[in-house]
């Protein structure tokens, strides 16, 4: 990768809540145009890795860099313009309860002032449509959706406004696995249609395959391994290896409170 | 020694719990100040706090007229000083009653709903999705609300002290015998544009604090369903303290000799 900027560029990222050491460290390179599974257990800093590269928890100290531009050097509107390059399906899909579906999809054009209300529905529709779904659904609240096609609005939201990088946090969390497999097929369409650079963040071994081109365990706030997404089933990695396969005995002991 | 180490403890938490809410306050105030404006969020906080509060509020403010009625006739007719009742009621309910209940009233309504709805955004990750849409949650949720607040309760504190003072007349001139036409005369002569006005200064003031500390304790709220139920009752709690506490200052302000 030498010479070449990675889109996304991590140096030393540390943070901690309270005594609790999350991130120890971090130090990654994401090339563009590629798509990162991170993986690990629960608990172990994916979410929080992920909040530090959007600015949307401040690191104690590292450095962020997208496309070569270092985060933490922007100022307020500066920072929400870069994110404007950047969509993130998170968790529980986080759609806006009080907005129909439409506007959940439109929401960051219509915030950005870029189209009317009624170019902005149409565009909403268009992109439900990639995403599997119908133009019925658009004026539907997210309450009146199933949990599948939450995540299918939250991807067509993600995406919507056609960003540089894409965030996928628990993907497949809470489906059942053929729904899990059409949202992974889902997220993998996109990325390519797109020419996006994605990290993922999941502990879904299946979802981990089908999404990334590379892989990367976060362990004790650090990365302990990276390397080619199939290569995860068999890493030679002793923490990789426990972790995949689901072994109760090996290196990583699961912390209990006394 | 333990004794000053928690008091200690305790003075600064109080002390950085003012800050934040301060700090939290100029936030929202400057970016009504700076664009983008999300004039839908605004006009749904103004329906919301001002047109659907409306009929709780009318509610609190005739019992609120009537009671006065009966209690300062009863209270006054030992001094023979009935009379005074019409001056009496105008007075109370424009500079008192009228800011005071309708605002402890929109804090149980609104200030509740505010914490209850950001505090769910906020455990749910809306907040966050809302800056990665490129969306500052301050601008589009703090800021709206905290204006349309500001506006809506002196317009509610208006209707009340007219409807407050329309139930001390119905009890005084259909139960205690008072003539319609002196009694309405009293109040009209009696009241000076101060009294309204300072009423309504009030109102302003606290339709904000009900705002800042819904959108506050909700804004802050953490470890979910639990988390949300705790930020909906400080926010109403503390809204109402602060209510009773700047209806001093304020009254101080105006008022005082």
């Amino acid at each position: 990768m030498s010479g070449v900027v990675p889109m996304i560029r991590l140096r030393g990222l540390t943070k901690a809540f309270g005594d609790k050491q999350v991130l120890a460290g971090i130090d990654l390179d994401i090339a563009a145009g590629t798509s990162l599974v991170v993986i690990g257990g629960s608990g172990s800093g994916k979410s929080v890795l992920i909040k530090c590269i959007l600015g949307l928890i401040t690191p104690d100290a590292g450095v962020v860099e997208i496309d070569g531009v270092a985060m933490h050097t922007l100022s307020g509107r500066a920072r929400e313009k870069a994110r404007a390059r950047v969509g993130m399906l998170f968790q529980n899909a986080a759609l806006f309860d009080s907005l129909p579906v439409w506007e959940n999809v439109a929401f960051g054009l219509l915030a950005r002032h870029q189209v009317t209300r009624r170019q902005a529905r149409a565009a909403a529709i268009e992109v439900l449509a990639q995403v599997g779904l119908g133009a019925d659904i658009a004026g539907l609240y997210p309450a009146e959706l199933s949990g599948g096609m939450q995540k299918r609005v939250g991807l067509a939201r993600a995406i919507a406004a056609r960003p540089d990088i894409l965030f996928f946090d628990e993907p497949t969390t809470g489906l059942d696995p053929i729904m899990g497999a059409v949202i992974d097929g889902l997220i993998v369409d996109c990325v390519k249609r797109l020419g996006s650079t994605a990290i993922a963040i999941t502990h879904d071994m299946a979802s981990a395959r089908r999404i990334g081109d590379r892989a990367a365990m976060l362990y004790g706030g650090q990365i302990v391994w990276q390397g080619a997404a199939t290569d995860l089933m068999a890493s030679g990695n002793p923490l990789v290896d426990q972790f995949t396969h689901g072994r109760r005995e090996g290196p990583i002991q699961m912390e209990t409170r006394r | 020694m333990a004794l000053l180490a928690a008091l200690g403890r305790f003075v600064l938490d109080i002390c950085g719990f003012a800050g934040r809410l301060a700090l939290f306050a100029l936030a929202g105030l400057s970016h009504l100040f700076r664009p983008p404006f999300y004039g839908r969020m605004f006009a749904r906080a103004l329906v919301e706090i001002g047109y659907f509060s409306l009929p709780v509020v009318a509610l609190t403010a005739v019992f609120t007229g009537m009671v006065l009625a009966l209690q300062s006739y009863t209270g006054f007719a030992r001094f023979s000083a009935e009379g005074a009742i019409a001056n009496l009621i105008v007075l109370s309910v424009t500079r008192e009653l009228g800011p005071v209940l309708a605002g402890l009233m929109v804090a149980g309504r609104v200030g509740a709903a505010m914490a209850a709805e950001i505090g769910t955004m906020r455990v749910t990750d809306q907040i966050d999705a809302l800056a990665t849409l490129s969306t500052n949650p301050m601008k589009y949720l703090v800021a709206p609300r905290l204006l349309a607040a500001a506006i809506a309760l002196p317009l509610l504190v208006l209707i009340a002290d007219i409807i407050g003072v329309l139930g001390g007349f119905i009890i005084a001139t259909a139960k205690l015998g008072f003539n319609p036409h002196t009694y309405l005369a009293n109040t009209i002569s009696f009241l000076q544009t101060m009294d309204v006005v300072s009423g309504l200064a009030k109102a302003a003031v606290f339709g904000f604090l009900v705002a800042l500390m819904g959108c506050f304790h909700g804004y802050n709220s953490r470890g979910g369903a639990e988390g949300v139920g705790t930020a909906t009752t400080s926010a109403v709690v503390s809204a109402s303290v602060l209510i009773l506490a700047f209806d001093y200052v304020l009254t101080e302000m105006f008022f005082a000799r």
